[in-house]
């Protein structure tokens, strides 16, 4: 089994005829994730890589049933772009671009509350099921189908690392989700860590995090309280500046909160098994999931 | 983006907030000249950096007659300012805003920003003001006054009540208040800020409010649809290699280390720098080139690193997706070509076309220090930073 996304999840790529668009829709389909539909206006009739193209989002799901949304479309027009995917009736939504003003985000945020929509991301990877489904930019051979372990982390590439570490200590994934680097954002680790507590396939999860916000704090809450699966956790940004914002805009420690540390002892607090090198991540997930290996 | 005080002044001036009179001066003479045409003494003369903590540290000061206002003024301009924002390098202080004195009564504090855990406008007020706002909310959170606006609605009426009495704001300048906080909190939307404060928000001893202070920060991200806001940026108060940095699209902060390190991915950037750091050096650098990075721009990072006098080694952790390694390999050795490597570069690299990307390394013919993993690669840097690896000779031979 799996969270949120599976080999019968139809997708919908928004901004299918750009150039990233293009070339991931190119990738996902060639992992075996049902891409049904692409959306660019003005360029509806059309065909992208044998995938029919339509105006509206709207369009697509009439003709496709498209349940979920992949959104490649440039930060000035992504929050339309959700809104557009919601108002469809789209159900997860996986919004990979970078650089979407805070504002429209809140706005975004306002809108989904009473919508029966998921949102992931913006600014993420995307969320993977190995051996099922890619639905994002994440290279696919660094991923092991089966499972038991499910993986939740704000960033893009540290996430492959962490993925590319327990692959080579043979441990699985059951799923993969970037939930992505911006300050306001849709699903959180608590809504990751729910499903994977339900999901009876996984059995361990790997949740990275890093400076900014409380996100990590309230994830560790909820863990002690919740989640009986065992965790490993990673922090990244103990050298970070105080005040500086780390390339992901939500990556800024300010006023004293946010930092490295103080994450890391909240989630220690949690009984989160806390890596603090990343040299030794695989080792440690070794020894914490004996059972997988 | 940050901007200096007197150019938030300028833009809270279109929003009907009541700002005190003043004019900026770039000399002691315009200072003087701004000084004549407020009329009246005494008069502040207030360094403009973009830095908190500048009355403490010497940046803000009184002038009761002209002589006193060219000295003053003359001796804040060309100053190195050190406050507790700028770090120990200091700030040139490059110009000065001259302002007329008030007749103060009581100082408030005042700030709107977007909070990042609702979702939601969180406007922050305290009868505190003048004060450091972090210290009031360690100390004493009881004294500061939170009020939510939903993005959907926008600021209302009770909004306004909420904050206004909370502050214990008199019926003679309840209305003020009401102008200008309504006022801040527009230009807020506005212009997509990431903060805005007043700091402090003063009540004179006629009764009127004024913005002594004002610290305005825009959303980055939003910058596209505020053409206006980027004239005032001033590339002086950035650091040189993030200013040319940015040119090539590069996310680039200078710090303080000696291992220099060029990453893909702003989280596996952090997560590199703090390696270093266990390794037993100092990062000297964040740098992130990106998913998108070519060629080009990795060859342009490599150059701003190089320029870092402080750079004693180089990590260039990749871990190759949409970047894939081949392109970075590219990137290194035309860098390497064009620049004179002196120092020992360490390259981790995994992921996409990482074969590919290893033999370009190798056929290159430059002395570089492969590493097979992070672990290795922190090993590698600790050698370094322990001085067993100099002068970019090679401990081992690049794998194939």
């Amino acid at each position: 089994m799996s969270i949120f996304v599976n080999k019968n999840t139809k997708v919908v790529v928004q901004g299918i005829t750009g150039k990233e668009g293009r070339f991931h829709t190119a990738q996902c389909v060639s992992y075996g994730t049902k891409i049904v539909a692409g959306v660019t206006p003005g360029k509806g009739g059309q065909n992208a890589d044998n995938i029919p193209v339509f105006n509206t989002v709207a369009e697509a799901v009439f003709n496709t049933k498209a349940d979920c949304s992949l959104i490649f479309v440039p930060p000035q027009f992504a929050a339309d772009a959700i809104m557009e995917a919601a108002d469809a009736g789209i159900e997860m939504i996986v919004a990979i671009t970078e650089g979407i003003p805070i504002a429209d985000m809140m706005r975004v945020k306002g809108f989904l509350k009473d919508k029966n929509t998921r949102l992931i991301g913006p600014n993420c990877p995307g969320i993977i099921t190995p051996g099922e489904c890619k639905i994002g930019i994440m290279p696919a051979p660094i991923h092991t189908a089966g499972g038991p372990i499910g993986v939740i982390s704000r960033s893009g590439t540290l996430t492959y690392e962490a993925v590319y570490q327990l692959t080579l200590k043979g441990i699985g994934q059951t799923t993969c989700i970037g939930i992505g680097g911006d300050p306001v954002n849709g699903t959180n680790f608590i809504d990751c860590l729910k499903a994977f507590q339900k999901d009876p396939d996984t059995k361990g999860i790997v949740m990275v995090g890093e400076i900014g916000g409380s996100a990590e704090e309230q994830a560790a809450e909820f863990i002690s309280s919740y989640v009986t699966k065992h965790v490993v956790g990673f922090i990244a940004g103990l050298t970070a500046p105080a005040g500086r914002r780390m390339g992901h805009a939500g990556a800024i420690i300010s006023g004293g909160s946010g930092t490295a540390t103080g994450k890391i002892t909240a989630m220690k607090r949690a009984g989160i098994n806390v890596c603090e090198n990343l040299g030794t991540f695989g080792e440690l997930c070794a020894e914490v999931f004996r059972f997988a290996v | 983006m940050k901007i200096h005080e007197y150019q938030a002044k300028e833009l809270f001036r279109k929003y009907n907030i009541p700002i005190p009179k003043g004019k900026v001066a770039f000399t002691s003479e315009e200072a003087v000249l701004a000084a004549k045409e407020l009329g009246e003494y005494p008069v502040v003369i207030k360094a403009q950096i973009h830095a908190g903590g500048r009355g403490k540290g010497g940046g803000v000061k009184l002038a009761n007659s002209e002589a006193e206002v060219k000295e003053t003024a003359a001796h804040i301009i060309g100053m190195n300012l050190l406050t507790r924002q700028t770090g120990a390098e200091g700030r040139i202080v490059k110009k000065v805003l001259v302002e007329q004195g008030l007749n103060i009564e009581k100082e408030l504090y005042l700030s709107v920003l977007p909070d990042r855990a609702t979702g939601k406008n969180l406007i922050i007020a305290s009868e505190a003001g003048g004060m450091d706002i972090e210290a009031v909310a360690e100390g004493t959170p009881e004294k500061l006054i939170k009020v939510y606006v939903d993005p959907l609605i926008g600021i209302q009426s009770y909004h306004l009540r909420q904050v206004a009495f909370g502050l214990n704001i008199s019926a003679d300048c309840i209305k003020e208040f009401f102008g200008l906080l309504k006022g801040l909190f527009n230009f807020f939307t506005d212009y997509d800020c990431s903060l805005v404060e007043i700091n402090p928000l003063v009540i004179t001893k006629e009764n009127n409010v004024m913005a002594l202070d004002a610290k305005v920060d825009f959303d980055d991200n939003a910058l596209f649809r505020h053409k206006d806001i980027l004239e005032f940026r001033d590339i002086d108060e950035e650091d040189p290699l993030e200013v040319e940095a940015s040119k090539y699209g590069l996310n680039y902060i200078n710090l303080d280390g000696n291992i220099g390190n060029m990453v893909n991915g702003a989280g596996l950037a952090m997560a590199t720098m703090d390696i270093i750091k266990q390794a037993g050096a100092e990062p000297a650098n964040f740098l992130d080139v990106g998913g998108g990075a070519n060629a080009v721009m990795i060859e342009n990072g490599f150059r701003i690193i190089l320029r870092d006098s402080k750079v004693k080694g180089i990590l260039i952790n990749i871990f190759g997706g949409i970047l894939r390694c081949d392109v970075l390999a590219s990137g290194v050795v035309e860098a390497a070509k064009k620049s004179d490597i002196n120092i020992p570069v360490v390259v981790r690299m995994e992921g996409t076309n990482v074969a590919e990307g290893r033999k370009i390394l190798a056929d290159s013919g430059l002395d570089l220090i492969t590493a097979v993993d992070i672990k290795d690669a922190a090993q590698k840097v600790g050698s370094i930073a322990n001085g067993n690896l100099n002068g970019g000779k090679p401990i081992e031979h690049i794998r194939k």
